[in-house]
């Protein structure tokens, strides 16, 4: 039998209430649950950062966490990034500098590229490509999306 | 009164801007339903229990208790499905096992359920009794002579071969050896050519196992509408081929299929062939008369997903003292794994590259492809050609140094020109060869660098820079192996003049949508915003082969372009007949019907299209089109120009290596490839840089590490692909040769750009340090190896069946 926990936490600005299994891990609620489909399964093992999300403001896997572990926090997955006018030239960045193909890594991408952007305003290509690191890409050989978020990072300047 | 001047509209092209993908803003947006996302109301979840054991004859299969699990709606074994059909190239290779298992991979049993969670369970219910059998862990093993076959003819009760009735399949009549497929090529007189050689070298390549690792793992939806009907949502590159072959498998009409593609989370080739879990879904969806949805994790992913072919190659190569080659002799034994897929077919091109990227006057080529208890190979992206060409574009770096040539004379020397027809038949027609090797070597200093870096080769110091060129050839017009080789468009035209283009050319991430539509308002003077591409469902497209060779925007292309000119000689018609004008002095531009000299506007093509649509004989813009490339089909001898375009490139990588650690970084990749034209300077960039980075992982950093028939490593923490700080400064370049029979000078390129990164790697690994490494990857512990004499030269003694 499994066993239940009430969690609450804030999703993209909204409160959640919910009795989640204890062994279910976040991104299977963000997807099963609630219903988002945005954040990617690509591993289940925080290896490739499809699953990014923002977790009381940093990034993390959200693979890796369980949903409990939501409790109290605040949760912004790429659908809540809709709201933000930095992100929102972020994911134009993304288009018009053909950082996306197939667009599977490219919510975890924007993800942790907006969190870039918010922590690290004036990185460079180096520091964008560290900051990239932990979000693997098998479509674009990673040159176009690290266009996208220098320039978006130029762009606020 | 304030009148306005008449407006002129010019013919701004859209060939060769930087067009974006369409499809992006919602990509970027998280708002794109892959198969993983989709939920068809009803649907159960499923998963498949597969072999625990290499090489074993199943003894018993017990699946009482994972029926007996609440949750569970249908439980399969083979014994359940006594109509299952053998699926693959050679119809070896049944779905479901019964009596044997022939790799870790092989599905024994399939649950449905109503929960991902329950199949699971049910899964570890499941009892399965094995007696194992020896394994063959490698393709050397499986040509010894009394090897144990993977596919033993099965026996009648006194222990002789059945007798079966001919053309039975593998699955069933089993086979007497464990050559899986041969291919034997040749041209000119090798024994001739090899007398007249001045030098001569000959060495074994080993080309290792590595697999496609798609961001999106593979997943299907298959369900039985009210009708009997099936409905796949399925992520595969061939939905034709695939409506046609359930059918077969099912026993039903093909017009009770019905495939449709869900944005697909990359491709790469994987999805070229009809694999078991497809199957297997749809007889869980029949068995529970529900929708059934599976979907691999990351590791079934890895264990269960076609891989490249890993090749054991033995080249002998010569040529005379004043650089012209004489002859190619090639001997190569592919690891099939267990079962036949479309990875025993590269050979096809690997022989391509070996007759035909340079000029050689004899080419005498054998390949064998042999059964072993590995994980089969399937087809990827270049498809046997960065095989062939780790080999070729190496030797011609040691003919080079044998003969005191500079490698890029060399290559200059022997490369092929427009209008050459290759010994296998191969006519180049459009071929700016030269001028991507001449391009890339200009742009990389890589003379000066090559004679740079080899005087610094004993300088101090644990870092050693180094650089190497190699080219390649690789059809990029199609290529003809099935039947046809041809792509349908439908276009109709509303009235607001927006287009709906149907084709049957698949999007798999690389952008076809885009280029199409803009070979499409090219000739209807519109704005990409104006076109909405339908490509996705069989009940609407028209037929295509598949999205495989390099061949969507040369065939799909000039498809597309056929349909746009006939709508537009049926608009610039009735504009004529309209406004009392003669229909050769009209062209459509920025949405107007223009007078094509002076691009004065007479009449909004929207108002014109209103005009047709409510007139008294009313009418619409609705058009077809068919294109089937010039190209034929190879003749018995493996000889015919199997493409109607051929693209080239030349590459030139430069490495740091560090003697220390035997780290090899890859820091500057400067290619230059021949496109026919540049259509979308961005998608065409953005397959470029990622073809680059896919064969540095090649190269450097993917390994599936096969140990006696298991995957070591089926996850990516121990699988490396490439990470974004590692990637190369990458100078990219095109050569435009107007291709005659290209959509507007276009030639294919989707799997050019990673074809010569590990050949041109291997060769900037010796100018560096004076070692040459003729297996891949060049992972640091085989490059320290290697550096300090410890790395055995792989060595297969060529080899051929009788």
């Amino acid at each position: 039998m499994s066993l239940k926990h009430d969690i609450e936490f804030t999703l993209n600005g909204v409160t959640q209430r919910l009795a989640v299994d204890v062994t279910m891990n976040a991104l299977d609620m963000l997807r099963d649950v609630v219903g988002l489909t945005g954040t990617k399964y690509g591993c289940g093992e925080g290896e490739c950062g499809a699953c990014t999300i923002r977790v009381d403001g940093e990034t993390r896997n959200s693979c890796l966490m369980f949903a409990v572990d939501f409790d109290g926090r605040d949760i912004v997955t790429i659908e809540g990034l809709a709201a933000d006018p930095k992100a929102d030239a972020l994911r134009e960045s993304f288009v018009e500098h053909g950082a996306v193909q197939c667009g599977f890594c490219t919510p975890g991408m924007v993800m942790q590229a907006s969190h870039i952007l918010d922590t690290h305003p004036d990185a460079d290509a180096e520091a964008i490509k560290r900051g990239l690191e932990g979000n693997l890409c098998r479509c674009t050989g990673y040159k176009k999306i690290v266009d996208a978020v220098e320039s978006a990072c130029c762009g606020g300047r | 009164m304030n009148v306005a001047e008449k407006p002129v509209i010019t013919a701004e092209s859209l060939i060769g801007q930087r067009i974006q993908k369409k499809d992006a803003p919602e990509k970027a947006a998280g708002k794109t339903r892959y198969i993983q996302d989709m939920i068809v109301p009803g649907m159960l979840h499923a998963k498949i229990l597969r072999s625990s054991r290499v090489h074993a004859k199943i003894k018993s299969i017990d699946t009482s208790a994972a029926k007996a699990l609440p949750g569970v709606h249908v439980v399969l074994t083979a014994a359940d499905v006594p109509d299952q059909q053998p699926i693959g190239v050679a119809r070896d290779h049944l779905p479901l096992k019964g009596e044997r298992v022939r790799s870790l991979r092989d599905e024994i049993a399939a649950v449905a359920a109503d929960s991902e969670e329950i199949a699971e369970a049910a899964l570890r219910l499941i009892r399965v009794e094995y007696e194992d059998l020896p394994i063959i862990a490698t393709p050397e093993d499986a040509i010894k002579p009394g090897a144990p076959l993977i596919h033993p003819a099965p026996l009648d009760a006194e222990g002789r071969p059945q007798a079966l009735p001919p053309k039975t399949p593998i699955a069933f009549a089993g086979k007497a050896d464990n050559i899986a497929m041969r291919f034997d090529y040749t041209h000119g007189d090798i024994t001739q050519a090899e007398a007249e050689s001045d030098v001569v070298v000959e060495d074994t390549f080993q080309l290792h196992y590595v697999t496609h690792c798609c961001m999106g793992v593979s997943g299907v939806i298959a369900e039985f509408d009210a009708s009997g009907n099936l409905l796949m949502y399925s992520n595969t590159q061939v939905p034709f081929l695939h409506k046609r072959e359930f059918a077969e498998y099912l026993s039903i009409d093909p017009s009770r299929v019905r495939i449709i593609q869900p944005p697909i989370g990359g491709g790469f080739g994987s999805k070229l062939d009809i694999y078991p879990f497809e199957v297997i879904s749809i007889f869980l969806a029949r068995a529970a008369k529900r929708p059934v949805k599976m979907v691999f994790t990351r590791e079934e992913e890895f264990l269960a997903s076609p891989t490249r072919q890993p090749v054991l190659l033995t080249l002998r190569s010569g040529c005379r003292k004043d650089g012209t080659l004489t002859f190619r002799q090639v001997h190569t034994l592919h690891d099939n794994g267990a079962y036949t897929s479309w990875g025993a077919t590269t050979p096809f091109v690997m022989m391509q590259t070996f007759s035909s990227l340079y000029r050689v006057p004899a080419c005498d080529y054998h390949t064998t492809v042999v059964y072993t208890n590995n994980p089969y190979a399937g087809s990827f992206r270049g498809y046997g050609n960065l095989q062939a060409t780790f080999a070729i574009e190496q030797h011609m770096d040691m003919l080079a140094e044998k003969i005191g040539m500079d490698p890029l004379d060399f290559r200059m020397k022997n490369a092929q020109d427009a209008g050459e027809v290759t010994g296998q038949g191969m006519s180049f027609k459009s071929c700016g060869f030269k001028e991507c090797l001449t391009t890339a070597a200009d742009r990389s200093d890589y003379r000066k660098k090559h004679a740079d870096n080899l005087a610094n080769r004993d300088a101090p110091g644990p870092v050693k820079r180094g650089v190497g060129i190699a080219s390649m050839l690789h059809v990029g017009g199609g290529a003809k192996i099935y039947p046809s080789d041809g792509c349908g468009t439908i276009l109709k035209l509303d009235d607001f003049a927006n287009v709906t283009l149907i084709t049957g050319a698949s999007e798999i991430g690389q952008g076809s949508e885009t280029v199409l539509s803009q070979l499409v308002c090219e000739e209807l003077g519109l704005p990409i915003s104006a076109v909405t591409v339908v490509n996705n469902d069989t009940a609407i497209t028209p037929w295509d082969v598949g999205v495989h060779a390099s061949r969507t925007t040369f065939i799909a292309g000039n498809s597309a372009i056929g349909a746009a000119r006939k709508a537009k000689a049926k608009i610039v018609a009735a504009a004529a007949k309209k406004h009392g004008c003669d229909e050769a002095a009209l062209d459509l531009r920025g949405g107007f019907v223009v007078v094509a000299e002076t691009g004065e506007p007479v009449v909004e093509l929207a108002r014109l299209m209103r005009n047709l649509h409510f007139s008294d004989k009313a009418e619409l813009v609705m058009t077809t089109f068919y294109y089937e490339p010039p190209s034929v089909h190879q003749d018995k001898a493996f000889k015919g120009d199997v493409s109607a375009a051929y693209a080239w490139a030349a590459q030139v990588v430069e490495v740091e290596v560090d003697t220390d650690t035997g780290i090899v970084k890859m820091t500057k990749v400067t290619g230059t490839h021949d496109v026919g034209r540049v259509l979308n300077r961005l998608g065409l960039e953005g397959q470029i840089e990622g073809g680059v980075v896919m064969g540095q992982g090649y190269a450097l950093t993917e390994n599936l590490i096969v140990e006696n028939g298991i995957t070591r490593n089926p996850n990516f923490r121990d699988y490396k692909l490439v990470t974004a700080p590692e990637i190369p400064e990458m100078d990219i370049t095109f050569v435009e040769s107007m291709d005659g029979e290209g959509p507007q000078g276009a030639k294919g390129v989707g799997e050019a750009p990673s074809i010569c990164i590990a050949a041109a790697a291997a060769n900037a690994i010796y100018n560096a340090t004076g070692v040459r490494i003729f297996g891949l990857p060049f992972t640091p512990e085989a490059v320290y190896r290697a550096l300090r004499g410890a790395a055995p030269k792989p060595l297969w003694q060529a080899w051929k069946p009788e």
